[in-house]
């Protein structure tokens, strides 16, 4: 080879890879015709009927598309360009899931900003109609910050205590059939709209024992929408403790509740956290099953047990449906509120586990 | 459901650390095994209760009611005699669960293949970390992104349809009014389930074997030959249960869409045009105006939508757990 010049080698390596691999489209290939088929649309927009942004980046895509196979089709064969075609349409799905989340973010945030000050974050809607300006959200953080914080305290440890059931007890027990209804209707469990839990709560609590609408009710509605959601997560976390560290406590004669307490509970902490705190972060921003067992209110109430409590997804959905500006505008104030805090929640979470090499596979 | 392996031996050493140290420690195994066993019962009875609440406290509307429950279209159970049915409730809530499916599925399954096989692994991380932030916005938000965002968007698409399509019954549109539809709504349902549907997606094809994976690259496919035969197969139990796992969530779906329809009762096949309305969307609408009798009938449709979601969540769970032990909680 070293006789050749550099032009010949190219040649000779390029006829034996077209006769062993067949035709292939050159690497500038795909921007080549991504250039072209956006320089056409933004032709066909000015001279066609063909207008807006959208359309234009429609139009674009198609013909990205249309260009890509054609060409793809007479150089490489079929199955080619059908491949070309089906990887297009796969990164174009990604571009579609993440529009809408930087819609959604972007919305909140210009709407939200300017409506939050110190005033809106300590002061409540308490004698302020819906058309005057004014008025904060700090009745509502109040309610969410109880209502979540309650069902926190109920449903983690209720949902740990069942996946230790699940993981630990039911297999070596006799009830294999008691564990496998519990663990088939609490992956059922997370399917029940949020609404449905509301109307649970309201037609068992409110009507049957009596209890008053307030921001425990709401608790216990968030409290079952939680639950499934710690129980999947504590679960996997358990399983993923190395059985080793088991057996070295049982060789020492530690009784199985203690083993679980010091030995397996400690060794899946930061998952149970993360699982937990994700949690956590899905049932605050739930409106539906609050609506029908906190009811409205406008003032500080920072009692969860007497009487009605605002919460922040409540007074959204409050002020958001009053439809004037002003309480519109608090409306978009309290779901930056609201967002900062799901998203805070969640970020940390992810953090924690991110950190403490646990990883839900 | 195949259960985790328990050590062989374990058992055996708790109870002969029970036997010699005496009734103390049997006592704290038996009170730690009371509690949890105690918290799985807590679920099941209260999965139970929920069933018998709702039909208990739905009774009243139905003996009430003077019309078919079932193919009437109005909603007045506060009126004297009580006249209500839930005819334009399931068509609100099967279209607008009908157009977010047809929309997220495909969608959530290409963004799964991506993040799965075409993403490298840093990107992958970012593109699941991001999808799993959209699960974490909450409802209510998206009703208003919907509506304030959204809609003037959609008006153009709507226009559109209207206007090239509009032979076809279903997008035609008479008004000229193109917000608070049955088409927005599914749409905005549809970005709301697409988490649904790629995560379990996701948690399916990451577990195709890779000599699978390998045989069919061996053989000269393309990758999209290869998805097609060595994931596609092993995966189909997985994706139909996310997708009727997505199903569930937008059939219960409740402020978004509330915010996002006009509420009313009739059945308009004109997708395009303002109107329509859904079980959980009309709970939520009703629920401060409604009377005695409203609110057990608010209660009836509940339990309708109770059974509905539950036979989509059941099915959806047996096929999958045929399968493997994949699950979507997480």
């Amino acid at each position: 080879m070293s006789g050749l010049t550099r032009t010949e080698r190219d040649e000779s390596e390029a006829l034996l890879h077209s006769a062993l691999a067949g035709g292939k489209l050159p690497r500038w290939a795909v921007p080549a015709v991504a250039v072209g088929a956006l320089l056409v649309a933004m032709l066909l927009n000015v001279t066609t009927s063909v207008d807006g942004v959208a359309g234009t980046l429609i139009v674009a895509v198609l013909l990205f598309l249309v260009g890509q196979t054609a060409w793809s089709f007479t150089v490489e064969g079929r199955r080619h360009a059908v491949d070309r075609l089906a990887t297009t349409g796969i990164y174009a799905t990604f571009l579609i899931a993440l529009a809408p989340l930087v819609a959604v973010l972007a919305t909140v945030i210009v709407r939200g900003i300017g409506v939050i000050s110190a005033e809106f974050l300590t002061t409540s809607m308490r004698n302020i109609s819906p058309r005057s300006e004014g008025g904060g959200v700090y009745h509502a953080l109040i309610g969410t910050l109880e209502q979540v914080g309650i069902a926190a305290l109920i449903g983690i440890p209720l949902g740990i205590l069942t996946a230790i059931y699940l993981v630990e007890y039911a297999p070596s027990s006799k009830t294999r059939r008691l564990s496998r209804s519990i663990s088939f209707f609490v992956d059922v469990m997370t399917g029940v709209p949020s609404v449905v839990v509301g109307l649970f709560v309201y037609t068992a609590f409110i009507l049957t024992l009596g209890m008053q609408r307030s921001g425990f009710a709401g608790s216990i509605a968030l409290t079952i929408l939680m639950l499934p959601v710690v129980v999947r997560s504590t679960e996997e976390m358990l399983r993923i403790v190395p059985r080793e560290l088991r057996e070295a406590s049982y060789a020492l004669g530690i009784p199985k509740w203690r083993t679980i307490l010091k030995i397996v509970l400690p060794t899946a902490t930061a998952g149970i956290i993360t699982g937990s705190m994700l949690a956590v972060a899905r049932v605050a921003g739930e409106t539906a099953p609050l609506l029908l067992t906190t009811f409205l209110s406008q003032s500080i109430n920072a009692n969860p047990f007497k009487g009605p409590q605002a919460a922040l997804p409540t007074f959204i959905w409050d002020q958001f449906t009053s439809a004037t500006d002003a309480s519109v505008n608090r409306a978009w104030g309290a779901a930056l509120v609201l967002i900062v805090l799901v998203m805070v929640l969640y970020l940390a979470a992810k953090i924690i586990s991110r950190f403490t090499g646990v990883k839900n596979s | 459901m195949s259960t985790t392996v328990e050590p062989p031996g374990a058992p055996a050493p708790a109870t002969a650390a029970a036997g010699i140290k005496g009734a103390a420690v049997r006592r704290g195994d038996r009170v730690f095994l009371g509690l949890s066993r105690g918290s799985g019962i807590v679920i099941l009875v209260t999965m139970a209760a929920i069933a018998v609440f709702l039909v208990w406290k739905a009774i009243p509307s139905l003996q009430a009611n003077t019309a078919n429950f079932f193919t009437t279209s109005e909603w007045s159970p506060d009126a004297n005699p009580a006249f209500f049915g839930i005819a334009a409730l399931t068509f609100g809530t099967l279209m607008t669960a009908l157009i977010a499916m047809l929309l997220a599925v495909p969608v959530g399954i290409g963004i799964a293949l991506f993040i799965a096989h075409y993403a490298s692994r840093r990107l992958a991380t970012v593109l699941g970390f991001i999808t799993d932030l959209l699960a974490a916005v909450p409802s209510i938000i998206f009703g208003m992104w919907g509506i304030e965002f959204l809609t003037p968007h959609l008006t153009g698409l709507g226009e559109w349809l209207t206007t090239y399509l509009g032979f076809i019954p279903l997008f035609k549109n008479d008004l000229g009014i193109y917000s608070r539809s049955i088409m927005n709504a599914g749409i905005v349902l549809a970005i709301m389930v697409l988490p649904t549907i790629s995560a379990i997606s996701r948690e399916v094809f990451v577990q195709t074997p890779r000599a699978h994976i390998e045989a069919s690259l061996a053989l000269g496919a393309t990758r999209w030959e290869m998805v097609r035969m060595a994931i596609f197969p092993f995966a189909r139990p997985g994706m139909i249960s996310a997708s009727m796992l997505g199903l569930g969530r937008a059939l219960g779906e409740t402020i978004a869409v509330a915010l996002m329809l006009s509420a009313t009762y009739d059945i308009n096949w004109h997708i395009t045009e303002p109107g329509g309305i859904t079980f959980a969307a009309n709970i939520a609408l009703k629920w401060n105006e409604a009377g005695t009798i409203g609110l057990s009938a608010l209660i009836a449709s509940g339990l309708v939508l109770f059974v509905i979601t539950l036979a989509v969540n059941m099915s959806a769970r047996i096929i999958i757990a045929r399968r493997s032990d994949f699950s979507g909680a997480n």
